[in-house]
């Protein structure tokens, strides 16, 4: 941890940017392009505390998402948001800049939401300690969930708190051929009764449910999907047909309830409805669809990466952005560039 | 620093009333009286005035007078919080957002609901019920506290385990920023594009902004509930039954332990037929489909069956649930009926902790010769301990405080924290110090200046001066 407060406290005194690093399992996607002095944190690893019955796991941040999952595995636990990992290399410190979830997110929560705690280096270099290990906390302002999501633009994280649950004793999947609209009122009517769901997408024409429980009479009769662990990893690492080639793909963060968007566009639904994949079009049309529906559309994939890749804030909301940014970073070294242009 | 208000008195309620129905600018001292203080009531203060804006117009205009002047705001939802959050500032207009009270939109197929910031947590899910929805978080003040003190607070409830915070039920808000901007963060989605300002503004304790407005996720109502409650001879025998039933894989919807005196003061209050000879009781809520609640509940009970309980009883019905969990929901105002006054802690432990910290509270109970009673939300390790005090024997406030005080050090010791849903207002303002260090107070600070550069939101609140750090480790010794 020494030679990368050295490292902070040397660019934050030359001005000079830093790309902060992990497993680059994330490398290219997701965020601008941005350049700067490697900042690599995939050297400060390991499991710091685990204690199941607290259901808290303290971790640092280069430690791999591997070796994390296979130890909350040996205790019959999980992370409830199931992480897409895209790539081996994945480590805890990118999961959460990037506040990635898995299919799980609407009713597991997200990784932001687990957060308990973190450590970490602001562009001063000095290392701070918000949160904790306990569940609840509201001493200080909240600036460990911050950090989810935040690209890395506001400090480097050192060290992790998060919530850990029990794994699912056992699930089951149902599908069937329904269309776009069909499933998207599916989904919604589904999650707004006491079901055990846990997990709900359309793809390629079908619809596929799964339940963490006792599924629903009504629904006792439905067709069964075989090796329904591989199609909900698959769909988690963008492994499935529709990820695959060059076209742009962009990620739509909307209300379950939002109709099929960009009328024809080829869409793949997940989060019960609340995150739409589409592939093609541009930042203009993309965000205006994304905010009809509620929600915002970032370039998750592909597509020119030096220009915008998410739809900006209003002026008074993006102001507080920039004013938050420096409240952690005055010398403006972390990624820069990375979440927006202007920041 | 905030510049000196440059506005006299008599003017300043005059611009308001320009802004204000009249009769909603209150200048009188008598009138302003039941503002002084909040649900701590130990801790009071007469405003130089307040305001009740009926609308969201009217708020940023009141934001942008005081703003121009200087004048210093503190935002107030129904006064029940427990932290002298609400306190009004001598010299600054007190802002009530009472007036706003309606709830604006249900939507049953995306389960939401955008709500004005003084509509009670209860309403809403009151208002939701009809369409087979509530809202999750359950602070014990449900009935009359505010969903904008809510997200100020970012509070919580009997069923957070399950369920989760204030933080993880609210999608989006409307709010107005010191300068009288409206600003809109979150959204329908279940993230926000940029920053999670969500995550920054639940819990900042009306020190960022003023929500005027929000949008909560409905859960759907459990087709049915179950409570188990246990009572046990030892505290440490309750203790490891809690750690055993999560070892098991169970998330309860509700998880909550009282310790004796606790447990005598709710029986003799809702007669819910709790064993009174027990020195620690558990109430283990599972809640779900049928089948789901039946495979739980048989779980829980096998578990609780092997912990050597006293005694051990499953509600049969929906009116025997709510007689069980009206023991544990009235156990504050229960210990008022048995004591002049008591004082109500909000530290959070490692579970694993309890036992440890429970003897040491009860150390130190006999060093300050004031009884307590605990009430615990085991399932996440939020300890709340009743100091049972006299107001009108000279000294005992100030003896009460101390005891409070060491017992949030004595949380913080344990791996915890010194407070879990109640903020820190300006109650524990001083513990600050136990809990941080004077990078992260300055950080804090940092933050509040993006968004309130002149500091006139709810001054003195949340973080403390370094100043007072200083004067809080000289004090305790040097000993953080």
């Amino acid at each position: 941890m020494r030679h990368i407060i050295d490292q902070i406290r040397t660019a934050a005194e030359a001005r000079r940017p830093l790309d902060i690093r992990g497993g680059g399992s994330k490398a290219g996607i997701l965020g601008r392009a941005a350049t700067g002095e490697a900042l690599d944190i995939t050297g400060h690893r390991g499991i710091v505390t685990y204690r199941p019955s607290e259901l808290v796991l303290t971790a640092r941040a280069g430690t791999p998402l591997t070796e994390i999952e296979a130890a909350l595995a040996e205790n019959d636990q999980a992370l409830s948001f199931e992480p897409p990992h895209f790539g081996t290399g994945a480590t805890l410190g990118g999961t959460l800049a990037c506040n990635l979830s898995g299919p799980a997110r609407p009713w597991g929560g997200s990784f932001r939401d687990m957060v308990l705690g973190v450590r970490l280096i602001n562009g001063k270099g000095e290392y701070l300690r918000f949160g904790g290990q306990v569940m609840k906390n509201v001493a200080g302002y909240d600036l460990s969930r911050l950090q989810a999501g935040a690209l890395g633009t506001l400090g480097v994280v050192g060290e992790i708190s998060l919530k850990v649950l029990p794994a699912p004793r056992s699930t089951l999947t149902l599908t069937e051929a329904v269309d776009q609209a069909g499933a998207i009122r599916r989904m919604n009517e589904l999650a707004g009764r006491p079901v055990p769901l846990s997990a709900a997408a359309w793809v390629d024409g079908r619809l596929y449910l799964r339940f963490s429980g006792p599924v629903p009479a009504e629904l006792a009769g439905g067709k069964v999907l075989d090796g329904s662990d591989a199609f909900w990893a698959d769909l988690r690492e963008q492994r499935l047909a529709f990820f695959a080639g060059d076209e742009p793909l962009w990620r739509l963060s909307v209300a379950s309830t939002a109709p099929p968007l960009l009328n024809g566009a080829a869409t793949l639904i997940d989060w019960g409805g609340s995150q739409r994949w589409i592939r093609g079009g541009d930042l203009a049309t993309m965000a205006a669809a994304a905010s009809a529906a509620g929600g915002h559309a970032t370039l998750f994939k592909g597509g020119d990466r030096t220009a915008e890749v998410r739809q900006s804030p209003p002026p008074a909301l993006a102001a507080l952005h920039q004013r938050l940014k420096a409240s952690f970073d005055p010398a403006g070294i972390f990624n820069p560039g990375r979440l927006y242009g202007w920041m | 620093m905030a510049p000196a208000s440059a506005i006299d008195r008599g003017r300043l309620a005059e611009e308001l009333r320009r802004i204000v129905d009249p009769r909603f600018v209150i200048a009188d001292a008598e009138t302003a009286k039941p503002y002084e203080c909040d649900g701590l009531a130990i801790i009071s203060q007469q405003p130089m005035m307040v305001v009740l804006p009926g609308t969201v117009d009217e708020v940023r205009a009141v934001v942008r007078l005081c703003h121009r002047h200087g004048v210093k705001l503190v935002a107030r939802g129904a006064g029940t919080g427990l932290s002298a959050g609400a306190t009004p500032h001598p010299e600054g207009v007190l802002l009530s957002l009472a007036r706003l009270d309606r709830v604006l939109e249900l939507d049953k197929a995306a389960r939401t609901a955008r709500v004005q910031p003084g509509v009670t947590n209860l309403a809403i899910s009151q208002a939701a019920k009809p369409l087979g929805l509530y809202y999750g978080p359950d602070p014990s003040s449900q009935i009359a506290c505010t969903i904008g003190g809510n997200v100020a607070e970012n509070s919580g409830g009997v069923h957070c385990l399950k369920y989760g915070l204030t933080v993880h039920n609210v999608m989006a808000v409307e709010l107005v920023t010191v300068d009288g901007e409206l600003v809109s963060l979150g959204g329908l989605g279940l993230d926000s594009a940029g920053y999670d300002m969500m995550a920054l503004i639940t819990g900042s304790e009306g020190l960022l902004g003023i929500v005027v407005e929000a949008t909560v996720k409905l859960l759907p109502l459990p087709e049915v509930a179950q409570v188990v409650v246990a009572g046990y001879a030892t505290l440490r025998q309750a203790g490891d039954a809690v750690q055993q039933i999560i070892a098991e894989g169970i998330i309860p919807a509700g998880l909550e332990m009282m310790d004796g005196p606790a447990i005598r003061a709710a029986e003799a209050f809702a007669q819910a037929g709790y064993p009174t000879e027990a020195a620690a009781l558990l109430l283990c809520e599972v809640d779900g489909s049928r089948e789901e609640v039946a495979d739980q509940l048989a779980r829980v009970e096998a578990v609780m069956g092997r912990t050597a309980p006293i005694s051990l009883r499953v509600s049969r019905n929906e009116a025997e649930r709510q007689l069980l969990w009206k023991g544990r929901k009235s156990a504050f105002p229960a210990v008022g009926r048995i004591s002049p006054d008591y004082y109500c802690m909000d530290g959070t432990i490692p579970r694993a902790e309890l036992s440890n910290v429970l003897e040491h509270i009860a150390a130190l109970s006999e060093e300050y010769g004031l009884a307590v009673a605990n009430v615990f939300h085991a399932g996440d390790g939020n300890l709340h301990p009743l100091i049972l005090f006299d107001a009108g024997v000279p000294g005992q406030i100030e003896k009460t405080e101390e005891f409070g005080g060491r017992i949030l050090e004595l949380c913080v010791e344990a791996g915890g924290c010194i407070t879990g849903e109640h903020g820190v207002g300006l109650e524990k303002i001083r513990q600050m110090a136990a809990q941080f260090g004077d990078d992260e107070i300055t950080q804090f600070h940092a933050v509040k200046a993006a968004f309130d550069p002149a500091g006139t939101l709810n001054p003195g609140k949340g973080v403390p001066l370094l100043r007072q750090c200083q004067e809080y480790r000289a004090l305790r010794g040097g000993g953080f």
